[in-house]
């Protein structure tokens, strides 16, 4: 239970996915204008990425190590989350409409998500087992989630205030994201 | 190891395909062709202006019928007529829109905090409600400038925001983000239809205009030149300025701020010099219009009330028909007002203004004898308004006064009106103290008789205008103070001769706080008279609302014989029929039939769009609002009041019917514009510097 626990933490705050691994700037930066847009996004991701993260598990389990293709592992992780993110459209598109709409555009911006990717990649390299690798992409799902959701508050803010002309919209938003990024680097003595 | 990676691949690769274009098929939704086509017709801005996250969405929108083709707030006519096109919509032109900033104060206003935190007028609103001591006044740190998506907006050098009418989309962004709903969107539409809410910037000049007219504004306009600005803005609330601007008692003056230095702004100077400049000009300035609805609303009277709602409705895009049931429109403005206080020319001219945008008349038409709400109902007219005012003089309960040379003051005023030739002798004895009874007077002097008028009361508690008694007395009228009539006395003819009367002393004080005349017993005293005018006071005569036997009537009536209707939306109890002005309030001013006609066009709006539905703020301003009512006014300069011009002078005015008052000249005007305060809910343009105010208690 501790080791799940800890799983989580170092998840969310610890090695958060895009403010200590870097990964998914293009949509933290893109969806971070609103914190109702940021929700949609946080929640997209966190769903996507337990799906994905389980599916490639099993790929890399049952079809790459037994014949010993592991190098193919990025190309098929490619393959296999950007299929499975349009299956998902399909499917709630006709079987649950409003989750679907609720999650709008967001699933297709995932497609090309480096996130979802990473977190799938990463439970690989641990060598996590599929339990724990569900645990960790829907943990690091929400780290995502909470460092959109505050970067979209800070940025609502922002949009009220006086900027400088040509530091508006996304370059004083990389700027905050910096910050944030070295705020949660406090987290790092914590485990 | 190549040949299994590439089976590998080619496996999972084609293991995807498959199952997606299983699913493709199995779980296809069919999706309109539309939404991507329109969306490829919107800029593509996604400035979320339309209120639908981002273009996509406000297509989907479109496309499902939740939007018109007009929705987007950026894209140019083309692009809505294309779109329009695509989903067999028509487009209309949409009315104009722009914010509009409804504060006058900003910075100047009182400061109670120099609020030293974040520098955005939310979290200000939020921590003491603020920087400034006034509950709705613009806090000036520029939070709608920030939001402006289209560079409209910037803060003027008040300290108060400026919109740019030209760059302003109205997107409602800088309304939706300030706190203090200081600005809103505005078009024609809505400004006709707002009533003062004790939420907006009203002046206390404002705030006591029965017709609500945005005064500060217009006299702001005048000081800054844009007289033709000052016409437009009183036009929004009254279309009868040039007659308001001659015969308004100015309720609005008795609260003017300036009372409190010296003498109060001549707010209906202004009114009348601007409305006096579109006369001479000759020409009506355009007035606008909303779209056509094609409903037809029937307008009984076509005095101040029913020209008013006419005007209003016609502005709303309805259309009225007066019915009139005298040779001319103008009621008791023509018939009740001499021709030297309201030149008959000069009236036609303004009601001609109205007319021509599009108003039907029928005169000579009268209401229970020539048609009634049924025959209306019947020709097409979804809506009736009853503005019938209050024609029939009230008695002075005196013996004999039914003989022959005595008359009622609005009959006799209205005779002389109409041409007709009145024997009135050489002594003409006047009763009452209000403004009709002045009038009657006056219009006897011309007429070559000696006048004297019998007032119960004193001269200070005479309800007539100060200036009209003066002029009357300039004119050489005479008065007798604190009698009351008892009886009039005929001849054998049965013509009246005498009128006896009683001199009366004050009394305690009675319901309306005066204290009331009481009758000296055997003070009884007998004055010749060729021609007695009653001019006590005037009450609707509403015989023309019952049917044939005098028994039923369609609407509730009250024992003052006004009829009963709604207070905020002046609904009878018949619903679609609608009432406003004297025949409503009893005996009032030009400007209160003026509001309440505007009142009622707004109320047959909503019930002939809404299906009945008339909606009625809760911020509704009643009263004045006590906290904006100074009694010191500090800082400002004492400066002298304009005086009207008289016109003409000696015999000239005693012997014609020629205008008396004149307007002011164009320096004196200005002169006067400047005077005025400017003032909002609890700030005022100061002319000086008040260094020691200007400390402020730092949070
Ligand atoms: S934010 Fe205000 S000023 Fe700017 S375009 Fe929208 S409505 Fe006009
Ligand atoms: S000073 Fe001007 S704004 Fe103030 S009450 Fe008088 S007329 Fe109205």
């Amino acid at each position: 239970m501790q080791e799940y626990f800890l799983l989580f933490i170092a998840a969310i705050f610890v090695n958060n996915i895009v403010l200590a691994q870097y990964l998914g700037n293009c949509p933290f930066i893109g969806t971070s204008k609103n914190t109702g847009v940021a929700i949609g996004m946080g929640a997209a991701v966190v769903f996507v990425a337990v799906m994905a993260t389980a599916i490639t598990w099993l790929v890399q389990t049952y079809l790459l190590e037994p014949l010993g293709l592991g190098f193919l592992q990025t190309l098929a992780f490619i393959l296999v989350i950007a299929s499975l993110v349009q299956f998902v459209e399909m499917f709630l598109k006709k079987m649950v409409p409003p989750l679907y709409k609720s999650l709008g555009i967001f699933l297709p911006l995932i497609t090309t998500n480096c996130a979802v990717m990473g977190i799938a990649l990463i439970c690989q390299r641990k060598e996590f087992t599929l339990v724990k690798s569900v645990a960790f992409a829907a943990a690091s799902g929400v780290g995502f989630m909470i460092a959109l959701v505050v970067l979209a508050g800070i940025r609502e803010r922002l949009e009220i205030r006086r900027v400088p002309r040509a530091m508006r919209g996304t370059p004083v938003g990389l700027v905050m994201a910096g910050l944030m990024s070295l705020a949660f680097f406090a987290f790092k003595g914590m485990i | 190891m190549i040949t299994t990676s590439a089976l590998t691949l080619f496996g999972l690769g084609f293991g995807s395909a498959a199952i997606l274009s299983v699913a493709s098929k199995l779980l296809y939704v069919k999706e309109d062709p539309r939404i991507a086509q329109v969306e490829d017709l919107l800029p593509g801005a996604n400035c979320g202006g339309c209120g639908y996250p981002g273009c996509s969405g406000a297509a989907a929108a479109i496309v499902s019928g939740k939007a018109n083709a007009g929705v987007c707030v950026v894209a140019e006519t083309e692009a809505m007529v294309a779109i329009a096109a695509l989903m067999g919509q028509t487009i209309e032109e949409r009315e104009p829109e722009i914010a509009f900033r409804d504060c006058t104060g900003g910075t100047r206003a009182e400061e109670r905090f120099a609020y030293a935190g974040i520098m955005d007028c939310q979290a200000a609103a939020m921590l003491h409600g603020g920087s400034k001591s006034c509950p709705e006044g613009c806090l000036g740190l520029g939070t709608c400038v920030a939001v402006c998506p289209f560079d409209a907006i910037h803060m003027g050098p008040e300290g108060l925001p400026v919109v740019d009418p030209d760059e302003c989309r109205a997107c409602g962004k800088c309304a939706e983000a300030c706190p203090r709903g200081v600005i809103s969107i505005v078009g024609m539409t809505s400004r006709l239809l707002h009533l003062n809410e004790v939420t907006d910037c009203l002046a206390p000049c404002r705030q006591k205009c029965p017709g609500q007219i945005d005064i500060p504004r217009y006299i702001q306009q005048i000081k800054a030149g844009d007289y033709d600005g000052a016409v437009n803005t009183i036009k929004e609330r009254n279309p009868l300025l040039m007659v308001c601007g001659r015969v308004c008692p100015r309720p609005c003056e008795t609260v003017c701020r300036r009372n409190n230095v010296d003498s109060p702004v001549g707010i209906n100077m202004l009114k009348r010099f601007v409305a006096d400049r579109e006369l001479h000009g000759g020409t009506h300035l355009p007035v606008p219009c909303a779209k056509d609805t094609g409903r037809k609303v029937a307008v009984i009277g076509g005095g101040p009330a029913g020209l008013s709602c006419a005007y209003f409705l016609r502005r709303l895009g309805h259309s009225p028909t007066i019915f009139e049931a005298m040779p001319a429109l103008g009621g008791q403005l023509r018939y009740g007002i001499p021709e030297y206080r309201l030149p008959k020319a000069d009236l036609d001219w303004e009601i001609q203004g109205i007319l021509d945008l599009g108003v039907d008349v029928h005169l000579n038409k009268r209401f229970g004898k020539d048609y009634d709400i049924e025959s209306l109902k019947q020709d097409g007219f979804e809506a009736v308004f009853l503005g019938i005012g209050a024609w029939q003089a009230s008695g002075m309960y005196a013996e004999g006064e039914d003989l022959e040379g005595v008359w009622g003051g609005i009959e006799f005023l209205t005779a002389h009106a109409l041409g007709q030739s009145i024997d009135i002798g050489k002594k003409v004895i006047v009763v009452g103290g209000g403004n009709t009874a002045i009038d009657c007077a006056r219009t006897c002097v011309r007429l070559g008789a000696e006048v004297i008028m019998l007032y119960r009361r004193t001269r200070a508690e005479m309800p007539a205008n100060p200036e009209e008694i003066v002029g009357a007395e300039e004119e050489g009228v005479q008065f007798k103070f604190l009698a009351a009539p008892t009886r009039v006395v005929g001849d054998e003819n049965g013509r009246a001769t005498h009128l006896e009367y009683k001199m009366m002393e004050l009394g305690e004080p009675d319901a309306s706080g005066r204290r009331r005349p009481e009758p000296v017993e055997g003070s009884e005293t007998l004055m010749e008279a060729d021609l007695i005018i009653p001019a006590i006071g005037q009450k609707p005569d509403l015989t023309c609302l019952y049917d044939d036997d005098a028994e039923s009537c369609p609407v509730e009536t009250t024992r003052w014989q006004t009829i009963v209707a709604d207070p905020d939306t002046f609904q009878t109890i018949v619903p679609g029929v609608f009432t406003a002005g004297d025949v409503f309030t009893g005996p009032d001013l030009v400007i209160s039939a003026v509001g309440g006609g505007r009142k009622a066009a707004r109320s047959i709006h909503y019930h002939l769009q809404q299906d009945g539905d008339i909606p009625i703020p809760d911020t509704l301003q009643r009263d004045l609002i006590p906290y904006t009512m100074f009694k010191e006014v500090t800082g400002v300069r004492q400066s002298e009041r304009a005086q009207m011009p008289h016109l003409c002078h000696g015999d000239e005015r005693n012997c014609t019917f020629s205008e008396v008052e004149g307007a002011l000249s164009e320096t004196e005007a200005l002169a006067e514009a400047d005077r005025c305060l400017h003032c909002g809910l609890t700030c005022y343009d100061r002319d000086m510097e008040q260094p020691e105010e200007k400390e402020q208690q730092i949070l």
